[in-house]
């Protein structure tokens, strides 16, 4: 049994063969605000394979932004060195990079109209006019924008806007794409249309993505991997499988999904598995490795679709699995799912999404005696 | 509805309100309506006035009073008749021209270099720009001149074109200002990203951007040079502008020319502002 940082670090297999496209060494950059200096990026260690899709998470001010400005050149580090493609860039101007960037305003040129804003960037390297005009065609065609060539900015929604900004940076073939926070501007149902078309369009030209964004779901479901991101450090880094079912941190349990996170001292361990017991039924198993000895003041986390809702005496497992007895707060019906928040015999109130599998009658309301049960393997250790 | 009828016994105010809306509307809208025509009368009874006698027909040399209609004034051979006048007018359009072309690129410059950047000396060259929009063109003429007799050097046209540019260069920068302080500064950074110099970037990204406020700029540059006559007889030495021949003109008494001249320069202006605002007018309906 791996421990949830073994996991974090020896997952991504992909950057260890070949030369990363993006590799931070001991970046760090600090600002000066108010006559202080602030530390933006706390010498970070980074390093992005070809043709992923990596995506920066993290809460406003985490540092998710100056990283990528970073990597564009828009910034330069107070320390450390940026390399593209193995070659260091520390100190070349932006437009000397083989990057390019789909900014959150989209940034078009209000000036020009669809067709010009694409071949801004070829006609700066002086790529042959009928050279322009084909690539042009070809990545319109890609992020569907056909006929729409004469159009200014002003007179395209949202939506088209964005998929201008992802031609016109697309159609220099760069080195990697930088997107930052691209469907902040767009409602629900576009946006979802765009995570897709995203995608798909990162596999169609191959271009290694990185993605800021502080919105959970959208990098869940668009990453190859995620670092995580908060006061400047990568918290976790890792596939979205890892970083939701294995958060390494505390923060990074609660930033994403629902964590309930139970505090205690380890009563015992044997085989691998550290016991926190609340009274004689209600226990917390969970896998420690020998990471914990018995005595040790441990944090436990556990996701709310994890759990079991009973409302008798569960049968005694013999697998060992946790359980714990409470009484129910609230009940909240979601349609697919009912979220209970229980207060447990642990001392802490914990969500349960239960899926409303079968039909609504076996509800449990305000007021009952319920039991949370759940295998050892879902609850993990976080801060260790 | 009973709720209504329940609160009325409290309030203060009896209830029909809404009916008495629309009429108070009403009587404030045509309040508004006046005062508005009144205003519009009061800033063109004097252009009116100038037009009206450039088609009058005086008994003797003193355009004062209306003796009968002509067109006479209009045709070229009796408008350009006094040489004089249609030297003044010539020498006047020159500085107008060189001057406002030369604040408006002093002006850009200056006005996003303040816009876009924070600078050793920013805050001073604020204050500098606003002191030169505010100070009393009296005091700012007379210290010219003592500046141009001290450092001995005539005055003339090229003394009005300094002092023009002078005090015209302020307005194109605070003009240009605004408009780079609105501007999204990612789009400059976008035209970076995508392979642009710095140079090209301003040439291809920005200036189009902040072209119509450097055309206000030019504009207005354009209307205090050509009818500045305070600062303008201070510096002119022996030069004569239009302006400084119609405040010659007036002990002798003003021929309708002058007239006619002033409203060809007012109708250049009325236009060029037609077409401005038709043109953004047209971008806003793109």
């Amino acid at each position: 049994m791996t421990t949830p940082q073994q996991s974090a670090v020896s997952r991504p297999p992909t950057v260890t063969d070949g030369t990363p496209a993006i590799r931070f060494a001991g970046v760090h950059k600090n600002y000066l605000a108010h006559g202080e200096s602030v530390a933006a990026v706390k010498r970070t260690d980074l390093a992005i394979a070809q043709g992923e899709f990596f995506s920066l998470l993290g809460p406003s001010g985490c540092g998710k932004t100056t990283t990528m400005r970073m990597i564009a050149g828009f910034e330069e580090p107070t320390a450390g060195k940026v390399y593209l493609d193995g070659k260091d860039v520390t100190g070349v101007a932006p437009n000397k990079r083989d990057i390019n960037m789909v900014f959150q305003s989209y940034a078009l040129f209000p000036h020009l109209n669809t067709y010009q804003n694409v071949a801004f960037g070829l006609e700066r390297k002086k790529v042959a006019k009928d050279e322009i005009k084909r690539r042009v065609g070809e990545i319109l065609d890609i992020v569907s924008l056909t006929g729409m060539e004469k159009r200014a900015p002003r007179e395209m929604s949202g939506g088209q806007q964005q998929r201008v900004a992802l031609a016109r940076a697309l159609v220099n073939r760069p080195r990697a794409l930088l997107l930052d926070e691209p469907l902040g501007a767009l409602d629900l149902k576009l946006r979802q249309q765009m995570q897709v078309e995203l995608k798909r369009i990162q596999r169609e030209v191959g271009i290694t993505f990185v993605y800021v964004t502080h919105d959970q779901g959208e990098a869940l479901t668009m990453s190859d991997r995620i670092a995580v991101m908060n006061a400047g450090v990568i918290e976790q880094l890792g596939t979205p499988r890892d970083i939701y079912e294995r958060p390494s941190t505390r923060f990074v349990a609660g930033f994403i999904g629902t964590s309930n996170i139970v505090e205690g001292t380890a009563d015992r361990v044997e085989n691998g598995l550290a016991l926190l017991t609340y009274s004689q039924q209600d226990r917390v198993v969970v896998p420690c490795g020998s990471a914990v000895r018995a005595g040790d003041k441990i944090e436990v986390s556990v996701r709310p679709e994890k759990i079991d809702l009973h409302r008798g005496v569960p049968p005694v497992s013999a697998t060992g699995a946790s359980v714990l007895s409470g009484l129910v707060n609230e009940v909240v019906y979601h349609g697919t799912s009912t979220n209970y928040t229980v207060a447990t015999a642990a001392g802490a109130d914990f969500t349960v999404f239960d899926q409303n599998a079968s039909n609504a009658d076996d509800l449990a309301d305000r007021g009952d005696r319920v039991y949370l049960t759940w295998a050892p393997q879902h609850s993990y250790l976080i801060g260790v | 509805m009973s709720q209504s009828t329940m609160d009325r016994p409290l309030r203060t105010e009896p209830a029909p309100e809404p009916a008495a809306r629309p009429r108070r509307r009403l009587k404030g809208g045509t309040l508004l309506y006046l005062y508005t025509w009144l205003v519009i009368i009061w800033l063109i009874v004097p252009i009116f006035v100038m037009i009206a006698f450039s088609f009058n027909n005086p008994a003797g040399r003193y355009n004062q009073h209306w003796d009968g209609f002509t067109l006479k004034w209009w045709h070229p051979a009796k408008l350009f008749e006094i040489q004089d006048l249609s030297q003044a007018l010539w020498t006047s359009l020159i500085i107008a021209v060189i001057s406002s072309l030369l604040s408006a690129a002093l002006g850009t410059g200056i006005g996003y270099a303040l816009g876009r950047y924070r600078f050793r000396g920013s805050g001073t060259l604020n204050v500098i720009m606003f002191s030169t929009i505010s100070s009393p063109e009296l005091i700012m003429g007379a210290s010219l001149l003592s500046l141009f007799v001290s450092l001995n050097v005539g005055p003339g046209f090229t003394t009005i074109v300094i002092a023009h540019v002078m005090f015209s260069i302020s307005f194109v920068a605070a003009i240009v200002r605004a408009r780079v302080v609105t501007l999204d500064r990612s789009i400059e950074e976008a035209a970076a990203d995508l392979g642009a110099t710095p140079w090209t970037t301003f040439w291809k990204v920005t200036f189009p951007i902040i072209l119509p406020a450097v055309f206000s700029g030019i504009l207005l540059a354009f209307a205090l040079s050509i009818d500045d006559f305070v600062v303008t007889n201070f510096t002119a030495g022996s030069t004569v502008t239009f302006p400084l021949w119609i405040w010659g003109a007036t002990r002798v008494g003003l021929p309708p020319q002058v007239n006619v001249m002033g409203t060809l320069i007012f109708g250049v202006g009325v236009l060029i502002a037609l077409v401005t605002n038709l043109r953004s007018r047209k971008q806003k309906k793109d």
